[in-house]
């Protein structure tokens, strides 16, 4: 199949470099301490974050850190066709881990001892790169949630079909098979948190698609700031002195 | 963007936009802007040594920040304060909570901290009013002075090494609170003030602003002395809890549930949280004589902006 056709254009009429719309709201949840919805183009993924709050669990408290906790779903809405998915099935817990993962590693979880963080993600529209949409929405959450970090995680796919780096994949892209290198990054540190790929890809190839992800990531990390930035303004100002 | 989630119609939309744009007018004449989200620098002069705060950590030489919110500087201190994160308890702060556990000498109650507060049985009244040693009898009977889901009032009273904190209930003012609404709120929208208990009594109503976002509206209790003799009667006949239960007059429950909704249009909204506002915003609904339903409507949080943005206007003309 042809994912890029000869002017140049994909199936959805992007460019290979190009992402897809960013749109981000901060405060979906009434209830919880921080939520946000992500969409990128037709993805969209709700978070919310609860706590830090007294560890449900007594025997999982930690003494000098917080524990965090995530859980992943897919609404059974958000796919093609309408299925019930199990709870815990091995997809979703193994995305539960990579987001839980990917957060732990920048929430200053030593500043909030025996407490946890529980961070909910909810696939509301599936249409690929569900996992780098459900980091972003996680990191907007915890932002609004107050809870300190390091720097904001974001994270974005990147693919290689019909031998061109392709960024931000949709559904169909990345039901073709080819390679998707998801990645995560701290952007002002400039570190890889997050780097996944179920593909083999030769080494020269793989650099430049993973360059193109991390490229992809910085542009995600400035609309996030933004948002973020426009929010506390918002927030202050309304508060008053 | 954190949206305000009511709906409207076109032009109240339109009013509310421009009461929010006169209000970021208003805040950005009074101080310049000093936001920041998380990782972003925060600019500090090299020469002199500075202190590094809350919500700030160090890399490669510069100060950042690991919060979203605003840079304040206090002579050497810069730290970052935060907008809607969790309570941040301090020594002396009132404030209210629900309990939670009964647990060994001890209470745990919620309080919106990123742990359970801890009242500890040895640091409250008893309801005999005796200074003694807690005995293993009174031990037994916490459950007749708080119980589960109970709602009480506190005070902060120091940290524990582990980071939790310990309150205490020493004084005829705090205990438990009945009759009446709690209110759950944004904690930074509730000042630290002078005065956190008020008693309305041209309403019959008791107004507790807890410095953790809990608000409780209740009945005016005259004075907690006479409650403290009924809840002695209560020790002595086990549990007849019914001894208090006069009835409430209706006015008064109208008065709890329109505070209430005052309170609730304002943190919709995101403002202030104060005595002077709360009774401004009852004031208007009573001017406009709506119902109490009416409140939470999309009309009167539109006029609660305008007025609000008034207010504003009007105090920095003062100031000015």
């Amino acid at each position: 199949m042809e994912f890029v056709n000869p002017e140049g254009l994909r199936l959805d009429g992007r460019r290979p470099m190009e992402m897809r719309q960013l749109r981000a709201q901060i405060g979906a949840v009434a209830k919880a301490d921080g939520s946000a919805v992500f969409e990128m183009g037709n993805t969209k993924v709700i978070a919310a974050v609860y706590g830090p709050r007294e560890v449900q669990n007594r025997s999982q408290q930690i003494n000098d850190q917080a524990l965090v906790r995530c859980e992943y779903s897919m609404a059974n809405f958000s796919t093609g066709d309408r299925r019930r998915k199990p709870k815990g099935d091995r997809r979703s817990t193994e995305i539960s881990l990579v987001i839980r993962q990917t957060m732990e590693e920048c929430i200053l979880t030593n500043l909030m001892p025996r407490s946890q963080i529980d961070i909910y993600v909810q696939v509301l529209q599936a249409d690929g790169g569900t996992r780098s949409a459900c980091i972003n929405a996680a990191t907007l959450a915890l932002a609004d949630a107050g809870i300190p970090m390091r720097d904001l995680v974001t994270s974005c796919s990147a693919g290689f079909l019909n031998s061109t780096p392709l960024l931000d994949l949709n559904y169909v892209e990345d039901s073709a098979g080819g390679p998707d290198v998801t990645v995560g990054i701290l952007p002002k540190v400039d570190k890889v948190t997050l780097l996944q790929m179920d593909a083999k890809l030769p080494i020269d190839t793989f650099e430049n698609v993973m360059q193109l992800a991390v490229e992809g990531c910085k542009a995600i990390a400035n609309y996030i700031r933004e948002v973020l930035l426009e929010n506390t303004k918002q927030l202050e100002y309304r508060r008053g002195l | 963007m954190r949206g305000i989630e009511i709906s409207l119609n076109q032009t109240q939309k339109i009013r509310l936009q421009r009461a929010l744009k006169q209000l970021e007018s208003l805040y950005l004449r009074a101080n310049f802007n000093a936001s920041v989200t998380v990782a972003d620098t925060i600019p500090v002069s090299n020469e002199d040594t500075i202190l590094k705060g809350h919500g700030t950590s160090e890399r490669d030489g510069e100060v950042v920040a690991t919060l979203c919110g605003v840079v304040e500087r206090v002579n050497k201190l810069v730290y970052v304060r935060t907008l809607r994160a969790r309570y941040k308890p301090e020594i002396g702060d009132i404030i209210v909570g629900r309990v939670v556990e009964v647990a060994q000498k001890r209470w745990k109650l919620e309080i919106n901290f990123s742990q359970d507060a801890v009242l500890m049985l040895s640091s409250m009244n008893l309801p005999d009013g005796i200074q003694r040693r807690r005995t293993a009898l009174d031990e037994l009977n916490m459950r007749s002075i708080f119980e589960e889901n109970d709602v009480v009032c506190g005070e902060v009273r120091n940290f524990q090494n582990d980071g939790g904190i310990q309150l205490q209930a020493r004084s005829q003012k705090y205990g438990k609170l009945e009759k009446g609404q709690l209110l759950t709120i944004p904690p930074y929208l509730v000042k630290r003030q002078k005065h956190h208990f008020h008693h309305l009594e041209h309403y019959g109503v008791d107004l507790i602003l807890g410095c953790n976002g809990f608000i409780w509206v209740g009945e005016l209790v005259e004075a907690r002395d006479c409650i403290e003799e009924d809840q002695l009667n209560n020790t002595e006949q086990q549990f007849t809890k019914s001894n208090t239960t006069k009835e409430m007059p209706l006015e008064t429950r109208r008065s709890i549930c329109q505070i209430a909704n005052a309170i609730r249009v304002l943190s919709i909204l995101g403002f202030n949280v104060t005595l002077e506002v709360i009774l401004e915003t009852i004031d208007l609904s009573r001017t406009l004589n709506l119902g109490i339903d009416e409140m939470l409507g999309p009309e009167f949080h539109v006029l609660v902006a305008e007025r609000e943005a008034e207010r504003r206007t009007s105090m920095t003309k003062r100031k000015g």
